[in-house]
């Protein structure tokens, strides 16, 4: 036992209701912890307390009695005995009574009912909290807590001692109404309602005491409806919101079939509120109702019902629009507004429910045959009056939804309805004839009119739907001798027909694109109906996709017709696909996909290039057989016309490859990376893109080659990527078989030969073109590199990098950008012995850095003379003036980067020695720069790029790359490698910044800071923003300077903005106000870009909100400032400035 | 100034759609100019808001009324902005509510205010009272175009604040 007077003292903070409430919250805390470690009972605990409990202070028993509640609370899993609780419980019961410190007795009480183990509340003392509930509170006279624990008490008994309550009858109802009636708060009517849904499931007895209360708790309940607050604002700052709170009220509406009799004409006299959420309300509160009470006593109200339903879809407010565009093609057609919406979900749970009885109201209804009459009377949608359009949509929806609910329904309606549609539409029904009563030489007469295209259109689409929604359904109602199915086998030939000549006549004139719409819609939802041919037969969906076929060969100039019909194809061919229609799929891949395909090869120049390219693409995605056939196809083609243009220069063959390729890799390529069926698919056509460029020997100069060659670039790195490593071993080792007979290789297999180039590249200015065949190869070599996996082996790897290396050195940057992803993915622990012509990582460097040569490599002895030359060609030497030729620098830094780019990802070391070889270039300038007198222009110009690229080569160390070293081409990164280099190098710039003492060194020292801090991620940035707001100042002032430098200046005010709009970049502006602003107002009329002008206004608006006496020196001159920019030729920069200007006249 | 609503209950109209530019202007073409015009003038200050219980100083109204801006009111359409980019000249020509309305000069005045505000200085701007709709036009439309009198009103402080509470929303 802990000393007693340590207990007493914590009891006594807590009763003192001068201390503060978290001294309070403390002192309960503690006396909770010792109960709950056993060091204090309950019972001595109470025995402390005595005097707290019992005293006739009304204060202080109150906090007594709330803290005895509050502990138990807290122990709700600590195991009493069974006396404890029922000494406890009486007191708190007798407590209740007590109504000057009714809280903690409501507390305790709450506590000890909400027990769930270690000794519970015995039934005989719940019953006695009811009935001391009953007889001492009166919930409504209470706060609005005081009230949500009454009520929570109260639905915790429900909820617990069902039984106890039940056997308590009719006071207890009583009681309950009376404290219900009348809340206001939100919280506890949550609450209230959900005592009234239980209270209802404690009596389920039908002619128990509900029924004589019904109408009582009806009463109360019916007040509430329908939720809707009066402060919309205030809504928000409440817990609970008001969709809570309808829901709540609908589960107590509906928690009784008792309710019906008031429930139902209740929501039915809603309906006709103004209030659009009551509409709502009423009919999502309707569905509900009806699937709860039964269909026995929602028929009671059909009449009302259907009446109020029709009602509400007929004027719901905003139109119905059919909408045209053909993404609406697969669903339905409007974009319904809210209550329309809940209206129609009604209308099908009422249907589903009550066939009978709903069916034939539907197709009784004097005004729904009154709009079916009238349609005949106009024959194009601009006809009809825009009312009759409106009423014609909703019987069409109405119709839809019926139709759809079931197949009883789906009978009835189409027995009365169809036959009279298809007359108005110029078939004649023969009654009792089974067979066909329309024959096929029959020519139809006249176009259908408008309105009974649309509705018949949706009942076809609403049979098809049903059919569709389930299996089990979908035999039993087309193997049944159903009428819609015997009807519909009837019309469906000559309605593929009437659709078809609609599209046929049709013009691209606006006033038809509704028939157009209809027309493709009906032949789509035709050819979709499911169970094989029964319904539709085969001949008539075959012609249904030729019709689509033709229209997409023959009609591109109908713009909504052609997509339309695309969309369709595409729609028939995912359902075919879903189903697994084995027949269906068969024709529809003859006559669709082959024909598709023949389109492409063939030489049929009317139809316009990027349409078939969109035809075929929108198809592939429409199943993977599908896309396997057409990816083949393209393949197919893609070769055939390389070849064209390798063997006879045909220069439209060239222009069809370029739009090939790029829709293969834009397209397709995405869509079947997803699938691994297609590797296989993408190996053969990149083998056989090799094979081609093998056997030919000649290549055409001038055709569209750049273009061309790019294109097959993109294509070649997308495919080599997705392929296996086991496949990439192939390719390469292909493409290695074929660059080894390149002229530039086979010639000079050996190493001095390479070091012979390099002479010669030395001592030309001029770049050496390769031949056109030979740049070919190489390029797509360089590609295979790039997209290479890091397990696939590449042969020779010595000889790959030096020839990648000399291919660099001649200036085409994607040798650079291999020789990046190579020293990226090499694997470091190899001992490059692990299969032939592989080598290390430390040879592969040694190689590009012209370290010495290792001994194991392939130089002959008596050529090994040579490799001291070459060490003397190696990369950083070349940067560092061994070169004499500036175009080599400049091509040597280039290099440099990539491959430090490479090294850099994947956090290799060495990259501290590339970018020591960059600052190094930045700083040559002191070297240089002694004798520029004697240095002729040509070449201080190639110095000046050289320093340029230099620094530029940050840019390209930072930057993410679209084309190589990316997660799609297998690159190795490391997390966070921007953040270590970037805190590796920032001291060093700044260092190196604070010491160059010659204008061009720190200009370009500025410029390379520029790049680092535009390619780091801006969190980064803001943590030093302090420190590095200055400098970016100063880098912006000198990129200003020179029109070239527009866009890493305009990425680095980005920077800028971005610390400026940044919480945590506050305080580090704050400080800079002065410098930032001054410097801003000199870019306010930079000439060069409008992007560097809008976005210094944006960061001068974001100024104007800091704290006023730290601004509001420099208004003045930003006011003036932006005055010009009102008079800015950009429009855009002058909105901004308006804004501007009035933000900082405000202050 | 009148305790009370001038007009009480204006016709409210519905807002016109906005007109749209047709081609947005090419992404490369970083020199071409686009001269002010009169779609520009719209999006800039049609949408000058009156609060017009402010307006009134009326504070004991328990209920606030809507703001309407100026476009729903009908006092100033889209084809009462004149603008000549080439020789700096702007028309306004508005519209008053009801025929005495003591509110002209005000509106007016915020009109001004708003267009010194957003144009370049080497505008002139000449705003209007459109003929025959207001009681007192001629005296409006001088107090409205003279420098002097402009520049004085804005220099009483009650009458600033109230222009800039007119003007706050079209500026958003």
């Amino acid at each position: 036992m802990t000393e007693p007077s340590q207990l007493t003292q914590h009891i006594e903070s807590f009763v003192d209701s001068s201390r503060s409430s978290t001294q309070q919250a403390a002192s309960l805390d503690t006396i909770v912890s010792l109960v709950k470690n056993d060091v204090v009972t309950i019972s001595s605990l109470v025995r402390e307390m005595e005097m707290y409990l019992t005293t006739t202070d009304n204060i202080i028993r109150a906090r007594g009695i709330l803290l005895l509640g509050e502990a138990l609370k807290c122990l709700s899993s600590k195991p009493l005995d069974a006396a404890t609780i029922h000494s406890l419980m009486s007191f708190f019961k007798e407590r209740l009574a007590d109504w000057r410190a009714l809280r903690g007795a409501l507390v305790g009480c709450l506590a000890l009912v909400r027990r769930k183990s270690g000794g519970m509340v015995s039934s005989s003392d719940a019953k006695g909290v009811v009935e001391s509930f009953l007889q001492n509170l009166q919930v409504q006279s209470l706060g609005q807590h005081d009230r949500k624990i009454c009520f929570e008490l109260m639905e915790c008994l429900l909820n617990c001692y069902p039984c106890v309550i039940a056997s308590m009858g009719d006071d207890l109802i009583y009681g309950i109404c009376e404290a219900i009636d009348g809340e206001k708060d939100p919280q506890c009517l949550m609450l209230a309602f959900h005592i009234i849904e239980v209270l209802v499931q404690v009596f389920p007895e039908p002619c128990g005491p509900i029924e004589s209360f019904a109408s009582d708790l009806f009463g109360i309940l019916s007040s509430y409806f329908p939720i809707h607050f009066t402060h919309p604002k205030a809504e928000e700052d409440f817990e609970v919101k008001r969709d809570d709170l309808s829901k709540a009220l609908m589960l107590a509406f509906s928690s009784s079939p008792l309710f019906e009799p008031y429930v139902i004409p209740l929501l039915l006299e809603k309906l006709s509120s103004s209030l659009s959420s009551a509409k709502v309300d009423s009919l999502k509160y309707l569905s509900y109702c009806t699937s709860k009470y039964g269909a026995e006593r929602i028929a009671k109200h059909a009449g009302a019902i259907w009446c109020s339903l029709k009602d509400a879809i007929f004027t719901s407010g905003q139109p119905l629009v059919l909408s045209l565009t053909p993404e609406s093609l697969g669903g339905l057609g409007f974009q319904e507004n809210e209550i329309a919406a809940e209206a129609l979900t009604l209308l099908e749970k009422v249907v589903i429910q009550n066939n009978d009885l709903f069916s034939s109201m539907i197709v009784g209804d004097e005004e729904i045959n009154m709009v079916l009459n009238s349609l005949s009377g106009y024959q194009s949608c601009n006809e009809i009056p825009s009312q009759s359009t409106q009423k014609m949509y909703s019987v069409g929806r109405i119709l839809y939804v019926s139709v759809k609910a079931s197949v009883a329904s789906c009978s009835r309606i189409f027995q009365n309805f169809f036959p009279c549609l298809m007359e108005s539409m110029g078939l004649p029904v023969v009654n009792g004839s089974k067979t066909s009563s329309f024959n096929d030489e029959c020519i139809i007469s006249k176009r259908p009119n408008h309105g009974s295209l649309y509705l018949c259109v949706e009942l076809l689409g609403a049979c098809r739907d049903l059919a569709i929604s389930s299996d089990d359904l979908a035999s039993q109602c087309v193997s049944a001798d159903e009428t819609w199915c015997c009807l519909l086998q009837r019309f469906s030939t000559s309605l593929s027909k009437i659709f078809s000549s609609i599209l046929a006549t049709s013009t691209d004139k606006p006033s038809h694109d509704a028939d157009v719409y209809l027309g493709v819609k009906g032949l789509q939802i035709l050819a979709t109906f499911p169970g094989g041919y029964l319904l539709v037969s085969k001949s008539t969906c075959e012609s249904i996709l030729m019709t689509f076929v033709s229209i997409i060969t023959v009609d591109f100039n109908k713009t909504l017709l052609w997509k339309l019909s695309v969309k369709a194809l595409v729609q028939i061919g995912l359902l075919i696909n879903g189903s697994n229609q084995s027949e269906k799929s068969m024709s529809y891949m003859d006559i669709v996909v082959q024909k598709i395909i023949s389109m492409i090869s063939s030489d049929n120049h009317d139809i316009p290039f990027q349409l078939k390219l969109e035809a075929i693409s929108d198809i592939g995605t429409s199943g993977l057989k599908y896309m396997l056939k057409i990816v083949t196809g393209v393949q197919e083609v893609i070769c055939a016309n390389l070849d064209e243009v390798y063997v006879r220069g045909n220069v439209k063959s060239a222009k069809v490859i370029i739009h090939l390729l790029e829709c293969y890799s834009n397209v397709l390529l995405p869509w079947i990376q997803k699938y691994e069926v297609f590797e296989d698919i993408l190996f053969q056509f990149v083998v056989s893109i090799w094979n081609q460029i093998e056997n030919c020997m000649d290549f055409p100069v001038g055709i569209c080659e750049k273009e061309l060659l790019d294109a097959t670039m993109k294509v070649m790195k997308l495919a080599v990527a997705c392929c296996s490593v086991e496949s990439q071993n192939i390719i390469v080792n292909k493409a290695y078989t074929v660059l080894s007979s390149s002229t530039f290789l086979s010639m000079k297999d050996s190493l001095s030969s390479l070091q012979a180039q390099l002479e010669e590249l030395e001592d030309t200015q001029e770049m050496i073109k390769f031949s056109s065949r030979d740049e070919w190869i190489h390029s797509l070599f360089t590609s295979v590199i790039i997209a290479l996996h890091p397990q696939t082996r590449i042969p020779n790897i010595r000889t790959v990098l030096h020839f990648l290396m000399i291919v660099l050195l001649k200036g085409y940057v994607m040798a650079a950008q291999a020789l990046g992803s190579l020293v990226n993915k090499l694997d470091l622990k190899t001992s490059g012995t692990e299969y032939s012509g592989g080598c290390t990582f430390e040879e592969a460097m040694d190689i590009i850095f012209g370290k010495n040569l290792s001994p194991s490599d392939h130089v002959p002895a008596e050529r090994s003379g040579i490799t001291g030359d070459w060490s003397e060609t190696g990369l950083t030497n070349l940067c560092l003036g061994a070169a004499n030729s500036g175009l080599l620098k400049i091509h040597s830094f280039v290099g440099l980067a990539w491959i430090g780019k490479g090294l850099l990802m994947r956090g290799h070391e060495k990259v501290k020695d590339i970018t020591m070889v960059f600052l190094e270039g930045l700083l040559s300038n002191g070297r240089m720069g002694a004798s520029p007198l004697e240095e002729n222009n040509c070449n201080w110009d190639m110095h000046l790029s050289a320093m340029k690229c230099s620094a530029d080569a940050f840019q390209v160390l930072l930057s993410d790359s679209e084309l190589c070293l990316n997660r799609k081409f297998h690159a190795i990164i490391r997390p966070l490698y921007k953040q270590r280099f970037f805190s590796t190098m920032m001291p060093i710039l700044q260092s190196l910044i604070i010491q160059s003492d010659s204008l061009l060194t720190r200009s370009m020292l500025y410029r390379a800071f520029a790049n680092v801090v535009t390619g780091t991620p801006l969190i980064i940035i803001l943590n030093d923003a302090r420190k590095l707001i200055p400098m970016v100042l100063d880098s912006l002032k000198l990129l200003s300077k020179d029109v070239l430098d527009k866009d890493i200046m305009y990425s680095l005010l980005l920077v800028l903005s971005g610390i400026l709009t940044d919480k945590n970049g506050q305080e580090a502006v704050i400080e800079n106000a002065h410098i930032i602003i001054n410097c801003l107002i000199g870019f306010a009329t930079y000439p060069h870009t409008m992007l560097v002008r809008e976005t210094t206004i944006q960061c001068l608006v974001a100024m104007s909100q800091l704290p006023h006496a730290r601004i509001y020196p420099m208004r003045i001159q930003v006011l003036q400032a932006v005055s010009k920019a009102l008079d800015d030729p950009k429009r855009a920069v002058r909105q901004e400035a308006v804004r501007c200007r009035q933000a900082w006249s405000e202050i | 100034m009148v305790s009370g609503l001038i007009n009480a209950n204006p016709v409210i109209y519905e807002k016109k759609q906005r007109r749209v530019r047709r081609a947005p202007s090419v992404g490369d073409d970083e020199h071409a100019v686009e001269p002010i015009d009169q779609i520009e003038f719209e999006a800039r200050f049609v949408r000058v808001i009156i609060f017009l219980t402010f307006l009134n100083h009326v504070r004991d109204i328990k209920d606030p009324e809507h703001p309407y801006s100026l476009e729903e009111l009908k006092v100033i359409t889209e084809d009462a902005i004149e603008v000549d980019d080439n020789n700096s000249y702007v028309r306004v020509t508005f519209t008053p509510t009801v025929e005495h309305c003591s509110m002209a000069t005000v509106i007016g005045l915020c009109l001004r205010v708003k267009l010194m505000r957003s144009l370049p200085q080497r505008y002139k701007v000449d705003i209007r009272v459109a003929p025959g709709t207001h009681a007192t036009e001629s005296a409006v439309n001088k107090q409205l175009n003279d420098k002097e009198r402009v520049a004085a009103a804005l220099e009483n402080p009650n009458l600033v604040d109230m222009v800039d509470e007119c003007l706050a929303p079209s500026y958003a």
